[in-house]
């Protein structure tokens, strides 16, 4: 269970998350949807441990953030947005490298590694360097180091973002195969994918919750006055719906 | 293996999986010979110790040793590889350390590999080795020295040739600070005092020290206490800057 509460991130003066308050459980996937500079990414950015909040609280199976974040860290795994990962590396001895950090040894290690690479296909690429990979190999890999611990809680930062369709298709496969009886929070700005992957939807526009439902309760909830008559898909609601509120927040 | 370690590992293989570790090795090397051997008067001198060897290392340090903690942090920050380094299980001041000791390492490892000067002044004539030794650990925790202000330079900056251009102009203060030439200025009208912490907090007094062969416990403690401020300087930044 992650449960945040009236969490707040400032820069400077600015705003970037404003009193945000939610509960995910076991088994949801939560689509954190919302427009570029929302919010999410800083939301997420906190929830992981990386920034610290400015006020508010976050707690991973009843461990706060600022005060036990080791216990934190180990049942999250993350994926950043852009998929940062050591360029110089190969695949492999990224994956080793992560994985000691993870705290496996010897065969368990070994078996970790092999599944995952598995798990995402990256059996082709394995002894190459990373810098030399496409981008869709590079999210991958960035998919694979983020669920090696099979954590409870997976965190992915528009994980599809600049992919072709086929790998779009794929890493929401892959989000889908692995939501069981985890927690799963994946940031995007495609609306599409949250009808596709998610069980629930919070909607952010300027660090604030604009809209917290079931995808299907949001298409719901898209105005007819949106003219999409001739487009009653639930991908189209749910875009209209995501206009018309992310738009009345931004002036 | 602690953290620690596991990341000391993946540092020290990250500069040998570019050239940036032979190609350090390998100048380090070059240069050495050419200032002991023709700068210095290696032989001229016809004395059977490695003074000029050692005497050119804080100005060899200055612009190699930027060149190996320049990317210890700031390529972390602009790969973005520092969001997931630090959203691992892992404390701050692990990753810092691990980091620091690869690159002290690899220094250690070019200074280690200048054994066939010391060969050479052995074959030629009987040096104190007791001194020699004295003076190659001095040089070593010198080189630490530098490369923790190298590790908080590069903390400061995303851009890696900003913090080589930082690192070389701060170690050069730290160095000057005790030459004949920034003592001469101040003498006659400083106090005493000014000038006595001037000198106190120049690498070259405490190294010329030791690399007499003095092991002062002062000496190097004064490393150890230069290398331990400016890791947790580094810390600090690092935790300051990472949201940028
Ligand atoms: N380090 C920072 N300093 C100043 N402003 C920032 C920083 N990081 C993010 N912001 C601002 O916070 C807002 C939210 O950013 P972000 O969380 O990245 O949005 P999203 O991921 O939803 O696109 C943006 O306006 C962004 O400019
Ligand atoms: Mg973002």
């Amino acid at each position: 269970m992650i449960e945040i509460s009236h969490l707040t991130r400032k820069f400077e003066h600015f705003t970037a998350v404003d009193d945000l308050s939610f509960t995910v459980a076991e088994g949801e996937v939560l689509g954190f949807l919302g427009p570029n500079g929302a919010g999410k990414s800083t939301t997420m950015k906190i929830i992981t441990g990386f920034l610290a909040p400015s006020s508010g609280t976050v707690r991973v199976d009843g461990h706060d953030i600022t005060e036990n974040p080791m216990a934190v860290k180990a049942l999250i795994g993350y994926l950043p947005e852009g998929a940062p990962s050591y360029p110089d590396m190969t695949v492999l001895e990224f994956l080793d490298f992560i994985a000691e950090i993870r705290g496996f040894s010897g065969q368990e290690k070994s078996r970790r590694i092999e599944q995952v690479i598995n798990d995402v296909a990256l059996g082709s690429v394995c002894e190459q360097s990373i810098d030399t990979l496409s981008k869709g190999f590079k999210r991958r890999v960035g998919l694979a180091q983020a669920i090696l611990h099979d954590p409870k809680v997976l965190i992915l930062d528009e994980p599809t973002d600049g992919l072709d369709p086929n790998q779009k298709h794929q890493v929401r496969q892959l989000i889908r195969n692995l939501a069981k009886d985890k927690i799963v929070i994946v940031s995007t700005h495609i609306l599409e994918e949250v009808s596709a992957v998610c069980t629930r939807a919070i909607i952010i526009a300027n660090g604030r919750i604009v809209a917290d439902g079931s995808p299907q309760e949001l298409e719901a909830r898209a105005p007819t006055a949106a003219g999409l008559t001739e487009a009653p898909s639930a991908p189209g609601r749910l875009e209209a719906f995501f206009r018309s509120i992310t738009e009345q927040g931004a002036l | 293996m602690g953290t620690t370690g596991i990341i000391f590992k993946r540092e020290l293989a990250a500069y040998f999986s570019t050239p940036l570790a032979y190609v350090f090795i390998v100048i380090f090397l070059v240069m050495n010979g050419i200032a002991t051997f023709d700068l210095g008067g290696f032989y001229q001198r016809g004395q059977a110790d490695l003074q000029p060897f050692f005497n050119f290392h804080p100005w060899l340090y200055l612009f190699m040793i930027p060149a190996l903690a320049m990317g210890l942090w700031a390529d972390e920050r602009k790969t973005g590889t520092i969001e997931l380094l630090l959203t691992l299980p892992i404390q701050l001041h692990e990753a810092v350390i691990g980091k620091f000791l690869a690159a002290w390492v690899l220094s250690g490892c070019a200074l280690a590999l200048t054994f066939p000067i010391w060969l050479t002044v052995n074959y030629l004539g009987d040096p104190d080795n007791g001194v020699i030794l004295a003076a190659y650990i001095g040089s070593w925790l010198m080189a630490g020295g530098f490369l923790a202000i190298g590790s908080c330079m590069s903390a400061l900056t995303r851009n890696a040739v900003i913090a080589f251009i930082l690192t070389a102009a701060i170690c050069f203060l730290f160095v000057v600070s005790g030459s004949a030439i920034v003592m001469n200025a101040f003498t006659g009208w400083a106090p005493q005092t000014l000038i006595d912490a001037i000198a106190t907090l120049s690498f070259l007094t405490h190294f010329e020290a030791i690399s007499r062969g003095v092991l002062d416990i002062r000496d190097l403690l004064f490393f150890a206490a230069v290398i331990a401020a400016w890791l947790l300087a580094s810390a600090v930044v690092i935790e300051i800057k990472k949201a940028n």
